[in-house]
């Protein structure tokens, strides 16, 4: 570990994140007491169960929603509402919209900025996650990979520092998945982005990450901090090596213990 | 410093697909622009080949019970009294009707349009203005037509009638309007403020695209409605306008039955155009939508 990078200060300082909703059917406790430090160009997976807090995290730290206590800190300054120069936000499924084509939805961050479009950027993007052509086709003409290929150019299309992405695999099928990791892990190479990746799959979970955060449910506390040192660049062929299977059901272990109340504890 | 969005502080984050689709309120007329119209050459074919055995078919039972004209005219005959002397039997009153029709429209639907905007921006004034439009849903507003010419609207003058169908279309077009606002797909609303837009900016490219769908529906069944409450507007109020209503009035007091069945079939061509015209615009805005 080189000095300078231990001395530099987290890209992301999560303290004591607590998240109860209001909801018509009573408070919802979301999230209790979370706290987690990042750093600039991590690559770190949020895994546990549904249900257990990791959206209302990432909603917190996009500025989408407040915390009912704690804070969330992205570049030394707490993130008090969204920040589109340095924060972008990827959802569950594409959420692509539906009534315009390719080329309108990414220019939407454009739009809502009210910046001219980067054409050189947006050119680059597409051809760099194999889309050159679809500009025209709506989102329900494209298959669900290519779908979330377009969101992911949506995302980088203003270049932010810090990607949060919200299961943006999850409804994909197996194949498409591991095909959108190593695009998203070749990305990240490429430009040196944080990612904060949630995900219900630990397979993707440590194909993916530099560390594992497992999280148990109701309320959303941290349980355990896994680091994965399988080496870079990672293919799916380790995700069928005796070691990588072995720590699949740690990770598994982990998070059945989290969901099932401790003994003695009511 | 941009602030946290109001709209997502208690929602707990959801990503139903389903929910957009959900509800639809008290009246849901979304069938109007989904018909299945014929497409193919042999359903066009048949379409037309229907149309020309009933109008023959009619003229040849009416030809063989010799049926006279004042009971039911042939369609011969109401062809051969649509061409005879077309602008001062129609023309002129097709212009009136439309006149009204027009500017009645784009008052109500406008006006219509706005408050859906408006209502649907807070649950609790929905709820109390509900009852309301459901009253003017239900009124036949052309009942007021002799009632606002004798008190509000003075003399002679198309302006009853105008009012008569902006009070007609209006509800109509809030009521469906209403229902597209109150669609809300919380990813998506999430997506446009996490590139830090505004209240403005996610009315303007989430909430108003979800909707126009609906307001195209809504837009579709208010043109119709004022249509008709333009005709029967002029049908219960003698005016010197005139007017294809009042047409329709004076030819059935003449047994000129000919005649009569020649406004209808304008007033047919009328309401057809206004359907086809709306129809194409859903299908050209609002396609993306099943």
């Amino acid at each position: 570990m080189v000095l300078s990078s231990a001395a530099a200060k987290p890209k992301i300082e999560i303290r004591g994140a607590t998240k109860v909703y209001q909801a018509k059917t009573g408070p919802v406790h979301a999230l209790q007491d979370f706290t987690l430090d990042i750093e600039d160009g991590e690559l770190v997976c949020i895994v546990g169960l549904s249900g257990c807090g990791k959206t209302t995290l990432l909603w917190a730290a996009a500025g989408l929603h407040a915390l009912t206590s704690g804070e969330v800190v992205v570049d030394g300054t707490p993130v008090t509402g969204p920040r589109p120069d340095e924060i972008g936000m990827m959802f569950q499924d594409a959420n692509l919209l539906p009534w315009r084509n390719i080329r309108k939805n990414i220019e939407l961050p454009y739009e809502i900025k009210k910046q001219p479009v980067d054409e050189a950027r947006v050119a680059l993007l597409l051809e760099e996650v194999g889309l050159t052509g679809f500009q025209s086709s709506f989102p329900r003409e494209l298959s669900g990979g290519m779908q979330q290929r377009a969101s992911i150019v949506r995302a980088l299309a203003t270049d932010p520092g810090l990607l949060l992405m919200d299961e943006p695999f999850g409804a994909l099928d197996a194949f498409t998945r591991d095909e959108m990791n190593l695009l998203l892990m070749r990305l990240w190479t490429e430009t040196s982005k944080t990612i904060v990746f949630v995900t219900h799959n630990i397979g993707e979970a440590i194909l993916l990450a530099d560390r594992i955060v497992v999280m148990t449910p109701r309320p959303g506390r941290l349980a355990r901090i896994f680091d994965v040192d399988l080496p870079r660049p990672r293919t799916v062929a380790m995700t069928f090596e005796p070691s990588f299977i072995e720590l699949i059901h740690e990770i598994k272990g982990v998070v059945e213990r989290g969901a099932r109340p401790v003994a003695g504890v009511r | 410093m941009s602030e946290v969005p109001k709209e997502l502080q208690d929602e707990i984050p959801s990503f139903d697909e389903e929910a957009i689709h959900r509800d639809h309120g008290p009246v849901d007329l979304t069938g109007l622009t989904s018909v299945r119209g014929a497409r193919s050459a042999l359903e066009l074919g048949t379409v037309v080949a229907i149309a020309i055995c009933v109008f023959f078919g009619l003229e040849a039972i009416l030809r063989l019970t010799d049926t006279p004209t004042y009971i039911f005219p042939k369609p011969t005959a109401v062809v051969r009294a649509l061409t005879d002397d077309f602008w001062l039997q129609y023309g002129q009153h097709l212009v009136v009707t439309l006149e009204e029709f027009f500017i009645g429209f784009a008052i109500g639907s406008t006006i219509g349009l706005i408050l859906a905007a408006v209502i649907t921006q807070k649950p609790f004034v929905e709820k109390v203005v509900a009852p309301y439009i459901i009253i003017l849903v239900v009124t036949p507003m052309l009942a007021l037509v002799p009632f606002l010419r004798l008190s509000l609207i003075r003399g002679v003058s198309i302006w009853p009638i105008v009012a008569a169908v902006a009070l007609a279309s209006g509800p109509m077009v809030l009521i469906n309007s209403a229902t597209g606002f109150r669609r809300t797909d919380l990813a998506k609303i999430a997506l446009a403020r996490s590139y830090g837009a505004s209240t403005f900016q996610v009315f303007r490219k989430i909430r108003f695209p979800l909707a126009l769908p609906m307001i195209i529906v809504g837009y579709m069944v208010g043109a119709i409605f004022g249509l008709l409450t333009a005709i029967g507007g002029e049908m219960v109020s003698a005016s010197e306008e005139g007017g294809l209503g009042h047409q329709l009035i004076y030819f059935s007091s003449l047994i000129r039955m000919e005649n009569f069945g020649a406004v209808l079939l304008i007033i047919e061509v009328l309401g057809l155009s206004i359907y086809f015209v709306f129809y194409f615009i859903g299908k050209r805005w609002a396609s993306w939508e099943s």
